[in-house]
């Protein structure tokens, strides 16, 4: 744990991004009702529950997919709760506001292109959406768009082979590379992305969102359809970009086992109603999460070694 | 021989012109996934404000360098294209974004008869004539058949006309495949919302697009001009259904599918009035077009769609 303080809730002290009254309405269907939640800074925070409690819809508002109905979502640059700023920005109807300590954005105002660029909040897909035309490297170079675009006067500058736009060429390269490198893709930068087989596919999307240099990063479901090994680099991965790149990471995982693991703070859903908020141990022991989510206790239920095997062997199955 | 080769160099002329503007049709086709039925009326503004600019600068300012005169045409009529270009995606395509699929399609119409009929009411429905600006050429080779002499003969507006088209057709490769304009259009084509998610401005992009496809049909227009010596309001429908033709044969949604369906419609048409009838040239375009797509639906170029699931 890098930034450990005294508070019994650390997320409370220091969020990267909080959802605050949120409510999605579809037509007659509640799909979020009044739902509040802190992602901490530099925290893994995993959001679960069980399907259709509403959790992509959480991730849908705060990545500017959908417009919630109603409730705020702020996301934060620099530390604490800012609140003079918040208050500020809400009051004066702007989208985003400069403090003291970094800034804030209120990201149901913001379009989707300006949560990922200004506010720093990148997101993956639970179906993968890569661009699959285009070669591995270009969908990383897709992501440093606007640096790039800066950089060549718009275009201009890049069609004369300017200095300033090769130097940002390179530099943008440079960091697609890294991130290949941590994903183990570099042998294959200049084959469609389409062409990866899934597992490589989850890693690229994930390498591909951390080219926008993420304050948050929004996973939904990544170890979905990856077999345990698979599972447990990504536990890595992950870990890795919350140490060595202060990122936090807010995931959607059905996945107990890597929940557990690896998150700092769980937050559990259930018909788009908050149940249940804490550190691992206490959401696993919370008698409501047990009732909702888990019911009964499936691992559990199942003791018969073989059938268990059979289960666990088809966590390994990608499904479409 | 000099016959088939003076044929040949009239129809890479023509095929050009059809070139330019099928990329029009075929960077918008590739990136909203729509025709703008409009795009031939922009070729035509461009070869009207060329028209307008030329004499304007040689009449009015007595600028009679004719490199500079065309340069300026050039510029200007680029811009007002971008302009309309703009526009049309602004009003026609881009509030009805979310809409059903044909809505666009209507606007589009719309904004063509809009277009021509502001021509015709404001430019009078004849025909604009410009005495040739550009003469001479060099003779390639000459022969006689039955008694009369045959030359071929690559005339210097010929030469522009290609060149420039070339040129074009290359900055706009390397454009779409080096630049990160380029690279984004192309995120665009394959997920517009994803593009969005990653940073790109789609809207910008878009209108990009459209503003892109306009200038090179100022271009076009500003060669027609040239080349023909005579516009009117109309000559943006025919020439429109043309290049549309051209995008379609070369596969629509492919760069060089576009420039190749142009120079191919330009060929066939030049070459059946050539050798058979005029009259029917039009019928022969359009009858190679039929048995292409029977054979090849998604073009000579064009890759086949896949549905996504």
């Amino acid at each position: 744990m890098t930034t450990q303080t005294q508070s019994l809730y650390r997320w409370k002290d220091d969020p990267v991004l909080t959802v605050e009254h949120l409510s999605m309405r579809f037509g007659g269907l509640l799909a979020i009702n009044d739902l509040s939640f802190e992602v901490g800074r530099g925290d893994i925070t995993a959001l679960i529950g069980p399907n259709g409690a509403g959790k992509t819809t959480v991730f849908n508002c705060v990545t500017g997919f959908y417009k919630p109905t109603e409730g705020r979502i702020v996301a934060r640059h620099g530390k604490g709760a800012q609140t003079e700023a918040v208050d500020h920005a809400t009051r004066t109807g702007k989208r985003w506001h400069k403090s003291g300590e970094g800034a804030v954005f209120l990201l149901e105002r913001m379009p989707d292109h300006e949560i990922s660029q200004k506010a720093k909040v990148a997101r993956t897909f639970q179906n993968i959406r890569l661009f699959g035309g285009m070669t591995v490297l270009e969908n990383l170079l897709v992501a440093q768009h606007n640096t790039l675009m800066v950089a060549s006067g718009y275009t201009v500058g890049g069609i004369l082979g300017l200095p300033s736009f090769k130097k940002a060429e390179k530099a943008a390269i440079k960091k697609a590379v890294y991130w290949l490198e941590h994903v183990g893709l570099v042998d294959r930068a200049d084959d469609a992305a389409g062409d990866l087989p899934y597992g490589d596919q989850r890693r690229l999307e994930i390498a591909r969102a951390m080219c926008l240099d993420p304050q948050v990063l929004c996973l939904d479901e990544p170890a979905a359809g990856l077999n345990p090994r698979e599972s447990a680099d990504l536990n890595m991965f992950l870990r890795y970009i919350r140490d060595t790149h202060g990122t936090s990471i807010l995931l959607i995982e059905h996945d107990m086992g890597v929940v557990m693991e690896i998150s700092d703070h769980v937050v559990v859903l259930d018909y788009g109603v908050k149940i249940s908020d804490g550190d691992a141990a206490a959401v696993k022991n919370d008698p409501k999460v047990i009732a909702a989510y888990l019911g009964v206790d499936d691992e559990a239920e199942i003791d018969v070694p073989e059938v268990r095997q059979d289960l666990s062997g088809a966590k390994g199955v990608p499904h479409e | 021989m000099e016959y088939f080769v003076q044929q040949l160099i009239n129809g890479l002329t023509l095929g050009s012109i059809y070139g330019l503007i099928a990329i029009g049709y075929t960077m918008v086709y590739g990136i909203i996934g729509m025709i703008n039925f409009a795009h031939g009326d922009v070729f035509m503004i461009g070869a009207f404000i060329s028209l307008a600019v030329f004499l304007v600068l040689t009449t009015v300012f007595g600028v009679t360098f004719l490199p500079i005169v065309l340069f300026l045409a050039l510029v200007v009529s680029m811009l007002f294209t971008s302009f309309w270009g703009w526009t049309i995606e602004r009003l026609a395509y881009r509030p009805l974004r979310g809409s059903f699929r044909l809505a666009p399609l209507i606007t589009a119409i719309g904004m063509s008869i809009v277009l021509q009929n502001f021509v015709q009411v404001t430019q009078g429905a004849r025909v604009k004539p410009l005495p040739p600006q550009i003469q001479g050429g060099v003779e390639l080779m000459s022969g006689s058949v039955d008694g009369t002499t045959i030359n071929a003969q690559l005339s210097y507006m010929q030469m522009i006309i290609i060149g420039t088209t070339f040129v074009l057709m290359v900055a706009f490769s390397l454009l779409i495949s080096r630049t990160s304009l380029g690279r984004s259009q192309r995120a665009c084509e394959q997920d517009r919302k994803m593009a969005s998610l990653l940073g790109v401005n789609v809207d910008r992009t878009i209108s990009l697009t459209f503003i892109m496809g306009a200038a090179l049909a100022a271009v076009a227009g500003l060669m027609f001009m040239l080349l023909y010596g005579v516009i009117d309001f109309y000559i943006g429908f025919l020439a429109g259904v043309k290049a549309f033709t051209a995008a379609v044969l070369g596969g629509i949604g492919s760069l060089p599918g576009a420039m190749l369906g142009g120079l191919l419609i330009g060929l066939i048409e030049v070459f059946w009035s050539a050798y058979f009838t005029v009259e029917y040239k039009d019928v022969a375009a359009f009858s190679i077009l039929a048995i292409v797509l029977i054979f090849m639906p998604s073009g000579l170029l064009g890759k086949p769609e896949i549905e996504k699931v």
